[in-house]
């Protein structure tokens, strides 16, 4: 028997930290920088998160220490690439090598341990309906932050100022500095968003998801979130349903090899990839849409006085 | 108050120098760490840079490391100069190795000795070069990013072939472990010097770092490849045609990496594993870049990268130090090396 | 005088190899993982502490982790023979051949390969039979399981992991005739993420107990979340799941390093193949989870002490493939062959295995 509300569930589970880490992303590219350092900085924020939590601090001082990890992490790789101009693909390459054997290190003492996962906070009363209650409202806090937030940088990005601004320094920073905006200061601080961002998806996969520290545990999710901003041509409610297009066919494949359908695990293990392709080149098909997506200035250096 | 001032042209100077400055940095910052870890900071230096060249063997071994990584970097660099950005290296890396593993399994010793290898040098570019193109035909008939696709290929590749080796092309005497069969002798790469690994797969890639210079400096491709990567509109103009450019990119830097595979499993490992490469086509691209994808300079920064994970072999074997060390090691001299080429554009002022 | 003088000599060649003697033998280690993740490479690696702790002075152990399987072991294993390691144990079945090759150039050094099938002068081969500890499992899911359905989260499809399988459903079933299990790849050793989801897509399909055979505790954590009785894998892994775990795999490499040490220091090491199991100690049962009712445990140890005492072959015959045809009939065995060949189910597994 499978019980389609429990599928679901876990599909909304599996997408939390690529949505958290491509939600930041997403800031980091519309303000015009490329970081490719997500997966260093989902790790900086696990191995911080369960540090903090392991040691007695509580779930949420946890959280808030991997946001600021992942923050920290992602400084390094601003300081870099907005003050010294460095190349922002190299740099980010770099920082996630860097992020990946930095909290392999600091992991070291933290391996083996186990730990309480972050407790469900189902909302009173709505969590009782039949089917829609355990299905929308019984998750823990960092679920309902994840789709909080994506909600939030909707509207941000299209009604607020703020946003408009940071559009703006991501299609042409020339233009945006001669109209006297902060090009570097805004940059770093979505550079600095995406990080915490990231820290907060890796967070949830060593504090929710499997409560536990492992090296390298995020297994290739960042690059995933990498590739869902893309996929989602940069708009944050896109993000949030490719990550649950990408979760589900990650449960699909898994419940469908429990059925036992008669294709091979490997060739099942490729779907959640293909699928992703596949609506991509649904999407894509449109080419004025996309070019007027990406930011025009994405991974291109400025400098104030050039 | 520092402030940066653009150069009025590259300072050559600082081009030679900023890669000292950066590796004296790296140097410094190394002994820190080594001494804040409670290693000897010297011994662990000497261990990663010194101990690995002490030998032929060692030598060897590092043009071993190095040569997947120049050519799969020689090949992205051309695509990264012209806006294509090709991230599934591993992925066409993968394919090429297939398809020349293909040509080794099912030629038996009785089809005769000197035509197998040449034929897995081109089955290898080929198999690559056909997992680039889906990229290349989803961005030009649909406007896919080749970010997306490439890298989505490269973990369909990765499962193919654990599917080939768990399945069809398993070992039918290996007791059913997940590996082919040992390649016949016809069909390993003979090393160019007894007792070393070293191939003819490394005189190829330098053939092709040369290859690479030439192509981009003194050919119209070349040119028309930095045009476009500078200002496609005016490429536009100039009639030079983008399509034409995205196909040579993704087929040039497919094929080099196919060859990389072919090189990693019928020379070093011999047989067609789940393991033939620890991620090569992802380093590549920092390859690339630290090379500033210019092939002399991506020559060095294979050689160089190729010793930092030598060293941090050499390191944990020589001294216990923890792997998870090397990878900041290798972090931390990337992050300096970046930092440094600053000076080659701009210099530091005092004063607003 | 010359005899005087040949007489001396020998005394002090004597008293210098005596002196020679004296200088520790140096072994090292090679891991496919890292030696901290309390799963495979940390039970190998007790098994070199087990043999630091036997020879003290006379024993110097190195050991590299985190080793990939590829081109770069060759490299590892070569500098360790290189660095004058006398004694070389790679732990991974990965490491075969590069093990092979190395050994061809060191002939004075040993080897001694694990999960791996091939031999030289100086190469031993050693492993374990993980599937007569899988029994034991099987007989207690098949009386702790009311939905008689048992997920089985696995790695990769190899034959030590199908044989695992099978032996596992021969016992469940032997106690549970109609009981099901479910097998879910999830093609990685250590993948927390992937091996969590697996588990609850198990459980979501009516799996009330869940085995593994992959290193992560995230299998067992997911079924203590849910209420669901489970197995650990490599090392005791109950305090990722104390109310729910119920007894696990556990890898013990201790006595067979320390005796091979031995046989190196004096001088009696040879090649030889070893597959021990639970008689020998090589694989052990976690320690049984207080909440298991009496007969169960009863069964269980029944299961266990026939093993050991030879009374009780996992793949003893009659056995039925998945398509109920019958491919053993009673009475015979499984060669060892045919078990580390293993590459097809018994009946009462519902999966496809890549041919």
């Amino acid at each position: 028997m499978i019980e389609t509300v429990a599928i679901l569930v876990s599909m909304v589970l599996a997408a939390t930290p690529l949505l958290f880490a491509a939600l930041g992303e997403l800031v980091t590219e519309k303000s015009g920088v490329l970081n490719l350092g997500v997966e260093g900085m989902m790790l900086a924020g696990a191995v911080t998160g369960f540090a903090v939590a392991a040691s007695g601090y509580g779930p949420w001082a946890a959280v808030l220490a991997a946001a600021l990890a992942g923050a920290a992490l992602s400084s390094i790789f601003a300081l870099l690439t907005l003050l010294l101009l460095a190349n922002q693909v190299a740099t980010g390459l770099a920082l996630t090598m860097f992020g990946i054997g930095l909290s392999a290190l600091v992991g070291k003492p933290f391996l083996g341990m186990p730990l309480e996962a972050l407790p469900a906070l189902p909302i009173p009363l709505l969590s009782d309906i039949p089917l829609l209650g355990p299905l929308l409202f019984r998750y823990d806090g960092m679920v309902y932050l994840a789709v909080a937030l994506t909600i939030a940088l909707h509207l941000f990005f299209r009604h607020t100022r703020a946003g408009l601004v940071i559009r703006a320094v991501g299609e042409n920073h020339d233009a945006a500095h001669a109209l006297g905006f902060p090009v570097r200061r805004i940059r770093f601080s979505c550079v600095l968003f995406g990080g915490a961002m990231a820290g907060l998806g890796g967070a949830y996969l060593s504090l929710a998801y499997t409560p536990m520290w492992a090296q390298n545990m995020t297994a290739g999710r960042g690059w995933i979130a990498l590739a869902l901003v893309v996929f989602a041509t940069w708009k944050p409610l896109r993000v949030l349903a490719g990550a649950l297009l990408f979760g589900g066919f990650t449960m699909a494949q898994l419940h469908a090899q429990g059925l036992g359908i008669a294709v091979p695990p490997e060739f099942l293990a490729m779907l959640p990839y293909l699928a992703t392709v596949l609506v991509l080149v649904l999407i894509s098909r449109d080419a004025t849409r996309i070019r007027l997506n990406a930011p025009a200035c994405i991974g291109k250096l400025f400098h104030p006085d050039d | 108050m520092l402030r940066l001032e653009a150069r009025p042209h590259p300072s050559t100077a600082a081009l030679l120098l900023s890669p000292v400055l950066a590796i004296g940095l790296t140097l410094l910052a190394g002994l820190i760490l080594f001494a804040l870890l409670g290693f000897d900071p010297v011994k662990t230096l000497t261990a990663y840079f010194i101990k690995p060249l002490d030998s032929l063997y060692g030598l060897s071994e590092l043009t071993v490391k190095a040569t997947p990584l120049l050519l799969c970097a020689i090949g992205l660099a051309l695509g990264f100069r012209a806006n294509i950005w090709n991230i599934g290296a591993e992925g066409q890396l993968i394919m090429g190795a297939v398809a020349g593993s293909g040509v080794a399994l099912f030629l038996r010793p009785e089809h005769g000795a000197a035509w197998v290898l040449p034929a897995m040098f081109l089955a290898g570019a080929l198999g690559g070069m056909a997992w680039a193109s889906i990229p290349a035909v989803l961005k030009l008939r649909f406007n896919a990013s080749e970010i997306l696709t490439s890298l989505m290929l490269t973990y369909v590749a990765d499962l193919f072939l654990r599917w080939l080796v768990n399945g069809p092309w398993r070992d039918p005497e290996g007791y059913n472990f997940p590996q082919s069969r040992m390649f016949e002798p016809d069909a390993i790469i003979p090393p160019l010097l007894d007792g070393t690994r070293l191939g003819f797969g490394a005189v190829l890639a330098l053939a092709v770092a040369l290859g690479g210079w030439f192509l981009l400096s003194r050919t119209f491709l070349g040119f028309q490849i930095k045009v476009i990567g500078l200002t496609a509109a005016a490429a536009g103009y100039a009639g030079f045609n983008s399509a034409r450019i995205t196909w040579m990119s993704l087929l040039l830097s497919g094929g080099l990496a196919g060859i990389a595979g072919l090189n990693e499993v019928a020379g070093p490992i011999g047989q067609l594993t789940p393991f033939v490469s620890p991620g090569y086509g992802f380093t590549a691209i920092i390859v690339a870049f630290l090379g500033r994808l210019h092939p002399f300079g991506i020559l060095l920064a294979s050689l160089m990268l190729a010793l930092t994970y030598l060293g941090g072999e050499t390191a944990q074997i020589s001294l216990g130090l923890p792997v998870a060390v090397t990878s900041v090691f290798q972090g931390m001299l990337l992050f300096f090396l970046l930092a440094c080429e600053v000076l080659i554009r701009y210099r530091l002022r005092a004063g607003r | 005088m010359k005899f005087a003088k040949w007489a001396i000599a020998l005394v002090v060649a004597a008293g210098m190899t005596a002196t020679a003697q004296a200088e520790p033998l140096k072994a090292a280690w090679v891991y496919v993982g890292p030696v901290s993740d309390h799963g495979y490479s940390f039970q190998h690696d007790q098994g070199r502490k087990a043999a630091e702790a036997a020879f003290g002075d006379k024993l110097q152990t190195t050991f590299v982790e985190s080793v990939p399987e590829g081109a770069d072991a060759e490299r590892v294993i070569n500098q360790l023979a290189k660095d004058g390691n006398k004694l070389i144990f790679s732990t991974s079945f990965g490491f075969m051949n590069p093990t092979l090759k190395v050994a061809q150039r060191f002939p004075d050094v040993k080897f001694e390969h694990a999960t791996g099938y091939k031999r030289a002068d100086n190469v031993s081969t050693y492993s374990s039979r993980f599937y007569e500890a899988r029994a034991v499992l099987g007989t207690i899911a098949g009386k702790m399981t009311k939905s008689g359905t048992i997920g089985y989260v696995a790695s990769i499809p190899i034959p030590e992991v199908v044989s695992g399988i099978n032996a596992f459903t021969i016992a469940l079933r032997k106690v549970r005739p109609d009981a099901q299990v479910k097998v879910i790849y999830v093609n990685s050793w250590y993948d927390p993420g992937k091996e969590a989801a697996a588990a609850k897509a198990l459980i979501d399909q009516g799996a009330d107990v869940i085995a593994q055979h992959t290193d992560s505790p995230a299998p067992v954590q997911t079924a203590e979340e849910r209420g669901v009785w489970c197995f650990g894998q490599s090392s005791d892994m109950t305090r990722f799941g104390p109310k729910h775990h119920l007894t696990g795999v556990i890898e013990n490499w201790n006595e067979y390093t320390v005796a091979e040490v031995k046989a190196v220091l004096d001088g009696s090491w040879k090649s030889h193949d070893t597959w021990g199991g639970l008689a020998s100690g090589m694989v052990k049962l976690a320690p049984f989870n207080p909440a298991m009712p009496k007969d169960v445990v009863e069964a269980a140890d029944k299961v266990r002490d026939d093993i050991i005492a030879g009374k009780l072959n996992p793949f003893a015959g009659p056995i039925k493939d998945q398509s109920g045809k019958e491919i053993l009939a009673a009475g015979k065995n499984f060669s060892d062959g045919e078990i580390l060949g293993m590459n097809f189910y018994v009946e009462g597994v519902q999966g496809n295995l890549p041919k």
